[in-house]
Parts: C-alpha cells; structure tokens; sequence
C-alpha cells in the first residue's frame, strides 16, 4: 500500500466537500474492494475518506412497497433484516452470497454499488429491481447509473447515500461463482413485477452488468422457465479468461436464468 | 499519523499508527498479539480472522484506523484464563488442525458461525460457512467435525449436560 | 497398547499453543534492530539484464542497503544447487545452469530475484525498490514444453542449447518392446500432470542474524530440513562454516515439500544480515509464494499398456517430458526420474517396462517435490491406463485390477522396486464393500432421473516412501544419505528429551514420538519433550518429507531408545545388586527376574547420574544415547480409493458424492494423525484434479499469481471421506511403519478423473476438470452419444 492521508468524515456534506477538494482522494465503506487493491498497490489515492463515522448512512427500513437501504449498511445485515427478508427475500439471499461471512459483516452496499465491479452482486439486483440510488445531489435510476465495467453515473464529489429497491412480485437471483474466487462468474436476477419482467445479468460482461433483454420478452410472455428454450445469449462481449471462456459464460447465463425463473416461481 | 484507540481482548490500546497500517499489523506488530495469521493478499484465506464488536471480520483487510472505538477480539482473548474456549477445546478434541496457521481464524470464523447460526449446525452449513477460511492440511474434514462439536458446547448449560 | 502408546489415537500435545493463539512461526519473531527485506522481481519471462541502477533507491530515506547479484559475485557467494545428479541416456551429466541467488545479467522467469531492498520497515524497502532502474533486453519467452526443445527456441542456460536438461530412462526397452509386438491389445493414453502450487497457508519467510563478536549467524527460516539448509547454505552457497552458522525452523505452518528446498530469499538474508549489520526479515506475500515457491508436476506423457488376449498384463510403455521450470531447484532433477519411473509398475505383476524422461527448461518457476513428488504423477499414468485397458476390453476394473496383482512378496518389478509386503486384493474388498459398489447401478438411474451423471473411478496406488537407504539412492546420484538420526536423553527426574532430526509441519511429531517413548519406556507422554527444528540443538537430521518421519525418524528414535534400555539395564544391575543378564525391563520397571526386587524408570535414571552405586570407570554415568537409522528397503504403502461423482452436466459442476479410503500403512502409531493425513492429502489430490492448475500465458505471465484464480480447495468442495485401513507391518523397519503423508495426494487424482470418465462415457477430460471443462466434455459424451 503507497502512503495515504487518512480522514474520518462525520458528515455526508464534510465527506463531499473533503472529496471535491482532492480529486484523488477515495471514500472508504467497507473498503472490500478497495484495501485489497490499494495493497497490491493498484490504487494509490492521495486521501482516504472514510465514511464508517459518518451518522446515519447505515439501516434498513421499509416504506410502502419499496425498501430503503443506507449505503453504508453492511451485506450481513441485508442478509439477516426481517424487512428485506420480508419484502424482497430474493435481495437478502443475494446479499448473504456475497463474498463470505466476514467478507459480508464488512462490505456494505453502497461500496459496492458505487465500485460496479463487473463480477459483483448487486448490481444486477438493482437493475432488475429497478433501484433507485439516492446521492446526496440526486435519485438515479438504476438503468442510468451502470455505465460498464467500473463506471457508473456518479459525478465527483457524489456520495451514494442510500438505494431504494421496489418489492418485486416474485424474485430471484442464481450464481455461478468463479470457483477461485467465488465472485461471479454468471449472476442472474429475475424479478417480475405485475406485467413486468426484468433480467440482469452481472459477471458474464466485458461491459459489466447488463439487461438481457431477450430474455425478459420471452418471460413478459409467460413467466416459465420453458420460455427460455431457444433463447441464448450470445457470446459476444462476454468476458474470456481461464475460467470461462466467451461461450461458456453465454451458456451459463441461459442455465441461471432458467435456474433463477424456476427459484423465482418456488418450484 | 493518526491516532487510533481501540479494545484489544478487554484491554484499551492507543497508538500513533502511519494510516496504511492493516489492523492484522497492528495486533501482530504493534501489540505483539501474532496468533492472528495474514496467508493472503486477496481477504479470501481467512488466517487473519479476528472479531469486531462481536463480528468476525478479515483484519488483513481492515484498517487499524477505521476501528477507532472498536472492540477487537484476537484468538489471544478467546479463552477464558487457563480455560478454554468450547470451540478451541473442540478443535483439539476432534484434532482440526495439523500445522496450526489457519487455525486461529478459522476458531474465530467458527465462533462466529455459531453466534450467527446457533449451536446445531449441519455439516453442511459448517462448510459452506467456512467459505472464507482455507485450510491446506486436514482436508477439512475434521474441522467440520470440531465445529459441530463446538458449537455444541458453547450452548448454555452444555458443559451441565455433558457432565451428566 | 497402553492410553498414551502405540495405536492409541493421542489428543495432540503440540495443539494447546496453536489454538490459543501462541505458535511461534518464523514472522512472529521479532529480533532485535530488525530490517526489512524487499525483492525486486523480473516482470519478465526471458530477459538480460543491460543496465540496473539502485542509487536513488539506496538514496532513500530509511533504506539500508540495496544488494545485487554484483554483491553476490563479489562476496563469492555459490549459486543454489541441485543435489541429485542424473545422467542421460548417453551417459552424459544433466546440464544444470547457474542459479544465482540473485540475478547476474539474466533473468529466467517472471518472479526471478533482481535486487533486495533492505529498509527500516517494509513499505520503505517496497516503495524504494520502485525506484531501481532496471533496463531489460527482453528475449523470446520459453513457456511451452513442446516448443521448448524444437529448432529456433530462445536458449535459457547456454549450458543446455536444446533446453534439455536431461533425457533419460529406465527398463528394458527390448523386452517392452518385445512384449508390446506380441500384445492382444495396447492401450494408448496421452495425459497431463497439470502444474500446481504448493501452497502452505504459511508462506516461506526468512530471519538472517549475524553476531560480529563471534563472526557467527543465524538463521530463522520456514524449513522442513534445517540440517538439509545448513549443509547446503555451508558447504556449496559458502556463507559460513556449518559450526559459525545456526538454522532454526521454529513452528512450520505446512509443507508439503515447498520448504525442503534451499530457496534464494533465506541465502540472501542470512548473506545480507552481515552487509547491514543488522537482522534482515523477509516475509513472502501470497503472489510472491505464486511467484517463487517451487511448484509441483507439470509432465506431459504418452502412455501404453499391452495386454494379453485373457486381460493379463504384458508390458507398458512411458514417454514423459517433466518441465523443470528455469533453474534446477535443490531435489527437481530426480523427481520426474527416480521418484517416478520406479512407481510405475503400480499393485500390478507387469514384466516389463520401459520409460522415458525428458527434462525440460522453460522460463517458469523452478518444479520440484509437492506432496507426493513423482509418485502421483506415476500413480496418474498407471491408474488412467488401467482403467482404461479395463473399460475398452468390456472388463469390470475392480475385477480388472484383482487379476492383475501382485500376490507374492517380495516382489521385484521391472523398474529397481522390490515391494516386501502387501495384500492389495483386502484393501480393494472392503473399499468395494464400504462405497456399496453393488448399489452402484441404482445410484446411476437416481442420479439420471433427475438430469445428473454418475460415475465411480478407482486408484489403486502404491509409494515408495521411508526415503530411503543411502547407499541405494546414492548409487542413483542423490548428493546426500537418507538416513535420519536421534538423540534419547534421559534426565535424572525420568523425564525423557528426544531430539529428532526430522522436522514437524502439521504432522504432529510432538505426540506421535512421544507416544513412541512412552510406549517403550513405560513412562507417560506428558514426561516427553521432542526437540526439533534447530541445527544448534540436534546433531544433524535429514528432514521430513517423502513419509519418511515415521519409518526413517522413528525408527533412529526406536534404536536410540534401545541403547537406553540396554544402558538402564547396566545401571539397574548395579543398583539392584544383581547381574545385567538377571534385569529384565517391563511396563517401565527394571526388575531381576525371578525375584520382587525391581526399580522404575525414572529411579534407574536417578541412579545413571548420581553414579553412587557403581565406578565411573567401569560404567559412564548418565542416560543419553543417540542413534543413526539407515534403512535396508523403501516402505511401499499401498491402498484402494473410491471416488463417486455427480455431475450437472448443464454446468460442469463436479460433486463429489462419497469417497473411500482404504489404506495399508502398515503399524499405525496414532490413527488419529494418521486419519488426518489420509484426508488432507485427498484434499489436495482432489484439489489437482478439480480445482488447481498455474496457468502461464504466452509471454510465460503467471495468470494465476493469486488465490483470485488459483482455486484452492474449500471446505465445501469436498464431501466427508470414509477412511478404513488394512494392515500388513513394513518388515524392513522396527517398528512396522510404512509412512501415511502423501498417500491421498498420490490416490486421489485418479480416482477423480476415473469417476468423471466413467460418469461421461469417454476418455477425454484434462485435469483441472474445472466446470468449464466438465462441460465441455459433457457436450462431447452428448455427441458421441447421439452419434451411435
């Protein structure tokens, strides 16, 4: 790790305003990500921000058919809240496959929203959802926030506060975990919502997480697994590497999509 | 420099730590509390396991500076005195550790699996809980046996019961 | 057997200090004004070196040196060196490049040591080593073993023009070949050893101390030989004298052959600790351990095996080119040769056979022993080709296998093995019987009802392992003997110190020697201390590897502990007033036969020190006795695994459903220990053939430099194993013992692969079978499946 000014932010505005003085400078969550690549020295920010202190960006609560979660909230307690559990039972299992235990209990949803790692969870599950992201300067639909692997609509200076997921009626979201590294290799999330079905698919992307559009047609159609057959995806665009090869993970992203429609309907 | 203050196995510890110190270096180095293991540069081998106001988190990817006003438990402060841990006493029991290195964070994975799961788990969920912790030489085969039986023993009242 | 003796499964001594949190591992050890050790690292393959500049590294602030190859040459310091010698066919020496513990104009692999950095603290020493100039020359990178050896290959040792480093053989070729023209059917097999990473979960890491008062150092280090390291750092590398130099390996958090070898980072701390005056620490990172641990296997073979027209076997035949990586590391050169081509006669009566080796330079990371060190490789190629022969003849192989086995003892196989003892057809009976091979079939229909495939494999394997007599290894070309040594040293309280030459890892020494003491002495394990891991301590030892600690370590115990016996008997002659031939010793008691008159252990030791009973002149007080083992034979343990797997074949995904162990490891001292290696070494067999692979690109960049994308075994890619044992005592060793630490890494990959082939209904699937590749192969056996 290259040396580093540390600050402990107390507020959002005194976090955005240390963050707009220092173009270099990185916000600290759960810093899963970003510690390990700050140590093998593939990030060298100037400053380190971190948000731990600052009040009120971490919780969980639910208002009417949305769940509003701060972006500091950890994936252990996504995982564990009655109210996710509750509302969107799809979203507290995604959360609780992240990673593992002590990965979870330090991670936190903001961090990984806003770092839009093409093999994280999340991102597909607030695309599918149709998330909001909520900055301390604006909402941000989910469908305008992913823009490719690593990037994402934020603005500098902009602080992912909170995200604010709509309750699907029936939700489901199927890995195929890198066996090394158990991010994922395929992640599907299926949310249906009255007429609506929407499929997002991360880690399979050269572009990151992306809407697979054939296949939500063929489910607004009748909401079956059979209605995939003769659907692919098309190997494209997908990532390559010893894992996985382009074909391999186009495949894959059939199999899990099936997988999640099937969990999705309780069969 | 920035200064840290934290509770390290019941004990408050203040330092001037330069701000890229790894709370693993902080307990190995600065307090000398090395059972705390670092086999990994990527948080996925689970050596450095220590908990965090009360939860089990990868101290080589955790700044030391970030648990300001934490309570930090080491393998150190598992035990009670002499006695030991349940958890520690079922590792050695169910003989779940050949040359020890992994041990530590895996016992205070396992701890935290229980805190989380309860005290009857499935081989199952003990495996697919220890994702986060690699060990190369049992095969982990007896480690989920000395979970099971751990965590067993950490409910109330199982010594009373095991007595009878 | 009494509680604490032999074949009672002892709670381990050693486990109170490692679960609290109290191990001592060699970066736990803080010595006084310690510096840090920082390696710069060739980001390149193939490369020489035109200029290297260190001044604005060695300019910052809190550095403390900055040491070169240059420095190096200067100081006369010796390459590293491979210690077996093996000739090539044509009788000529294996070409064994230099292997300069830094690098001296040319770099050799991605990882290769260009300069140290010694600082105040690590993150200096890091941040300074970005400031060394280094201009390279790149050369044409050697990766593929193919290539390597083919016209226009970039030369990686000037010494060794066709990057051969050896091409070499055992058997009879004229015979083999005899057999093969007379064959009713050969079985044709080509396969891959994948390359693998050791990977101990603690990395290797170094301590170099030097005291100018008595121009002495010291080293801490991760070995599993510290005697092995001294000789070595002493007599060829030439840091100092054995006597001025001081190798402790103080807990070792695992092996698994990585640390046995003599590696560039511990002869440059040690080395560099007298430049700064000061102690330099260098603690490995996991990707530098990617980088520059030794790794393991890597062959690439073409296999044949002929039968007669019953299914009898006739001949086999091997052709193995084995990548050594760029440089020869300290054991690599007979790891593909005499640890391997020995084994290939497997359980199996086979009258001829015939083997080829090729030794290859490639500008990877030097290969040498991993767990197993040739024997899996061997045991991959018999138990592939037999399954194989089994299944293209339309024979059941299980019933494949009982009719070719060995059955009479001794037996000596066409390739310098001389098995003394064995019973292969019990092992395979009960593993049969405890994997339910009858239900089998139901368990194929369940699994295709639900869209699933299943298959079962067998591994019937043998090693050699007690390695090994000297004078028969030394007639092979290794450098030293492999006897181990022992010193029993009685106290006058009765308490007894054992100091060992061998070196626990994880294997659990503390108890099981101890358990040996206590079962001949009479006395409890908890009077036992064992002393290990420090050249200062212990006379001299050879180290632990090969499953040698038991047959080997133990059995220098066992005699030392005989000479006290014999001792004690003197002194109780004395003390008892009786003549030596009357003492009997029994349950810890020196007694005069025939009468009640008797003493204990621990009052006969009393009795050797005082020495009031008897003239020193015709006695020498005390009670400590030492010993040397050499011993007359390998142990050959041998066993029967049983992989069941399931597979989606949607995705690849290979679940292992049940597994079966049953091993003969001859006398067990403590099935506990014993049980807990069976299991890791499957882990790691099962690892090799699910999960692990380095995989170097083109350019020979390690893709798989961290646990990112090497995948290592996790606790749920494996099922609960069934370990069962039979039993036939070793006859060469007094204590019965064959050895059990690499049994599962040698049995497990084919038995895997078996039960992938078997599920899929064809040969061709590769190790890693990662899910990828399981796919891929499901696909094919779809294929071939609607071609019929």
């Amino acid at each position: 790790m290259y040396a580093f000014t540390y600050q402990r932010a107390k507020t959002v505005r005194q976090a955005a305003g240390l963050l707009a003085k220092n173009a270099d400078a990185k916000l600290l969550a759960g810093g899963q990500t970003l510690l390990p690549t700050m140590k093998q020295r593939l990030a060298s920010p100037s400053a380190v921000i971190d948000l731990g202190k600052v009040e009120g960006l971490a919780g969980i609560e639910r208002k009417g058919r949305t769940v509003v979660i701060g972006a500091m909230t950890k994936h252990s307690d996504v995982a564990t809240s009655a109210i996710v559990r509750e509302a969107i039972p799809a979203l507290a299992a995604l959360a609780d496959g992240i990673g593992d235990p002590a990965v979870r209990n330090r991670g936190t949803i903001g961090g990984s929203v806003a770092n839009n790692d093409p093999s994280a969870d999340y991102p597909a599950a607030c695309l599918a959802l149709g998330a909001t992201i909520v900055t301390n300067k604006r909402k941000i639909p989910a469908d305008a926030f992913f823009q490719g692997m690593f990037a994402t609509a934020l603005d500098e200076g902009e602080i992912i506060v909170k995200i604010a997921f709509p309750a699907a009626s029936k939700a489901s979201y199927a890995k195929f975990p890198n066996p090394a590294s158990r991010y994922a290799m395929v992640g599907v999330f299926v949310a249906k919502r009255g007429s609506d079905v929407r499929v997002a698919v991360t880690g399979a992307s050269s572009d990151g997480v992306f809407r697979w559009s054939a296949a939500e047609e063929a489910l607004r159609a009748r909401f079956n697994p059979k209605s995939l057959e003769g659907v692919s995806a098309k190997a494209d665009g997908m990532i390559a590497d010893i894992h996985g090869s382009a074909e391999y993970r186009a495949h894959l992203v059939g199999v899990m999509t099936k997988r999640a429609v099937t969990a999705a309907l309780g069969k | 420099m920035t200064t840290v203050t934290m509770t390290v196995n019941g004990k408050s510890v203040t330092a001037n730590v330069d701000p890229r110190t790894l709370l693993a270096q902080f307990v190995r180095e600065h307090l000398r509390l090395t059972g705390t293991h670092v086999g990994c540069d990527t948080s996925q081998c689970g050596a450095c396991v220590v908990h965090v106001d009360g939860r089990a988190v990868k101290s080589c990817t955790t700044l030391a500076v970030s648990c300001d006003g934490a309570a930090v438990t080491t393998i150190e402060g598992l035990a009670n005195g002499a006695e030991l841990h349940p958890m520690q006493a079922a590792f050695r029991e169910h003989h779940g550790l050949q040359c020890g290195f992994c041990t530590p964070g895996m016992i205070m994975a396992a701890v935290d699996i229980v805190n989380r799961k309860g005290h009857v788990l499935d081989e199952h969920t003990i495996r697919e809980e220890l994702e986060g912790n690699i060990c190369r030489c049992t095969g982990y085969h007896n480690i989920v046996k000395a979970v099971e039986a751990g965590a067993r023993a950490m409910a109330p009242g199982a010594a009373a019961i095991a007595a009878e | 057997m009494s509680n604490t003796g032999i074949g009672a499964p002892v709670r381990r001594k050693e486990d109170f200090r490692f679960i609290t949190g109290q191990g001592r591992y060699t970066d736990d050890i803080e010595r006084p004004g310690q510096t840090h050790a920082y390696f710069l690292r060739s980001p390149h393959a193939h490369a020489t070196i035109k200029k290297l500049d260190v001044s604005a590294a060695l300019a910052t602030p809190g550095v403390v040196g900055v040491l070169t190859g240059d420095d190096l040459a200067k100081d006369g310091v010796g390459g590293l060196i491979c210690g077996w010698m093996i000739h090539s066919k044509d009788g000529s020496p294996m070409k064994a490049g230099a292997h300069p513990a830094l690098a001296q104009g040319k770099v050799r692999y991605v990882g290769d040591h260009v300069a140290v950095v010694i600082a105040e603290t690590l993150a200096i020493a890091k941040d300074a080593a970005e400031k060394i100039a280094v201009d390279y020359e790149t050369l044409a990178p050697v990766v593929d073993m193919n290539a390597a050896t083919g016209k226009g290959a970039a030369v990686i040792h000037d010494v060794a023009p066709d990057n051969r480093v050896y091409d070499w053989h055992l058997g009879d070729k004229t015979a083999t070949d005899a057999a093969f023209a007379k064959a009713k059917h050969v079985t044709k097999l080509d396969l891959v050893n994948n390359r693998l990473v050791p990977n101990p979960m603690e990395t290797r890491a170094a301590i170099g101390e030097y005291d100018a008062g008595n121009d002495a150092f010291t080293l801490y280090t991760t070995s599993q030989n510290p005697h092995v390291a001294r000789l070595v750092l002493s007599a060829f590398i030439g840091i100092a004298p054995e006597h001025k130099l001081r190798v402790i390996a103080p807990d070792v958090g695992g092996g698994f052959g990585s640390k046995i070898f003599i590696y560039a980072e511990e002869t440059v701390c040690v080395w560099a600790a007298k430049k700064v005056g000061r102690p330099v620490k260098w603690t490995s990172d996991r990707t530098e351990a990617f980088l520059s641990d030794a790794h393991g296997r890597d062959h690439l073979t073409h296999a044949e095996l002929a039968l007669d027209d019953k299914g009898k076997m006739l001949a086999m035949r091997v052709h193995t080119k084995a990548n050594l990586g760029a440089y020869l590391s300290t054991f690599s050169s007979c790891v593909p040769t005499y640890l391997y081509a020995p084994l290939l006669s497997g359980q199996y009566d086979i009258p001829a056979i015939y083997c080829e080796v090729e030794g290859i330079y490639t500008n990877t990371a030097p290969v040498d022993a991993y767990r197993g060190a040739g024997r899996p490789e061997a045991t991959f190629v018999v138990e592939r080709l037999v399954e194989v022969a089994a299944r293209e003849i339309g024979q059941d192989p299980a019933a494949f296998r009982r009719k070719n086995f060995i059955r009479k003892f001794p037996h000596q196989t066409p390739v310098i093995m001389a098995y003394d003892v064995g019973d292969y057809a019990a092992s395979l009976d009960k593993a049969l019987d405890l994997i339910d091979y009858k239900g089998l079939g139901r368990r194929k229909r369940d699994s295709a009802r639900k869209g699933k495939l299943r298959g079962l494999g067998f591994s019937a394997y043998i090693e050699a392992c007690g390695i090994a007599p000297s004078a028969a290894v030394g007639s092979l070309g290794a450098g030293v003997g492999l006897w181990e040594s022992a010193e029993v040293r009685g106290n006058p309280v009765g308490t007894v110190e054992v100091l060992t030459g061998s070196h626990s890892h994880g294997q659990g020494h503390e108890t099981t020697f101890a358990q040996l003491v206590s079962d001949r002495l009479g006395i409890s394990i908890d009077q036992v201390a064992i002393v290990h891991g420090d050249t200062d301590k212990v006379q001299f030892g050879m180290g632990t590897y090969g499953s040698r600690s038991g047959a080997v370590g133990m059995s220098a115990i066992a005699k030392a502990l005989d000479k006290v016996i014999a001792k004690g008997k003197k002194v109780a002659a004395y003390a008892l007033e009786a003549s030596e031939g009357d003492i009997e010793f029994k349950d810890g008691r020196f007694s005069v036969a025939g009468t009640d008159k008797s003493l204990a252990f621990g009052e006969v030791a009393l009795q050797a020190y005082i020495a009031h009973k008897f003239s020193g002149q015709e006695l020498e007080p005390g009670l400590k006795e030492g010993a040397f083992y050499d011993p007359t034979n390998f142990t050959f343990p041998s066993g029967v695994h049983v992989c069941e797997v399931e597979i989606d074949p949607e995705t690849g995904v290979t679940k292992i459903d049940r597994w079966v162990a049953v091993d003969d490891f001859g006398v067990v001292i403590n099935p506990m220990i014993v049980e807990g290696q069976v299991h890791g070494g499957i882990a790691q067999g099962v690892g090799q053939a699910l999960l692990e692979g380095a995989h170097y690109d083109a350019s020979g960049q390690l893709v798989t430099a961290s646990y990112m994308d090497y995948c290592m075994p996790r606790a749920d890619d494996l099922p609960s194993f069934r370990v069962d044992h039979t039993t036939t005592p070793c006859p060469s060793n007094p204590l019965g013992i064959k050895g059990c630490g690499e049994a599962g890494a040698i049995a497990a990959p084919p038995a895997v692969i078996n039960a992938i082939t078997d599920a899929l209904g064809h040969e061709d699937v590769a190790m890693p079978a990662t899910p990828q590749a399981v796919w891929r192969a499901a696909q094919k056996a779809a294929r071939l499946a609607a071609a019929e």
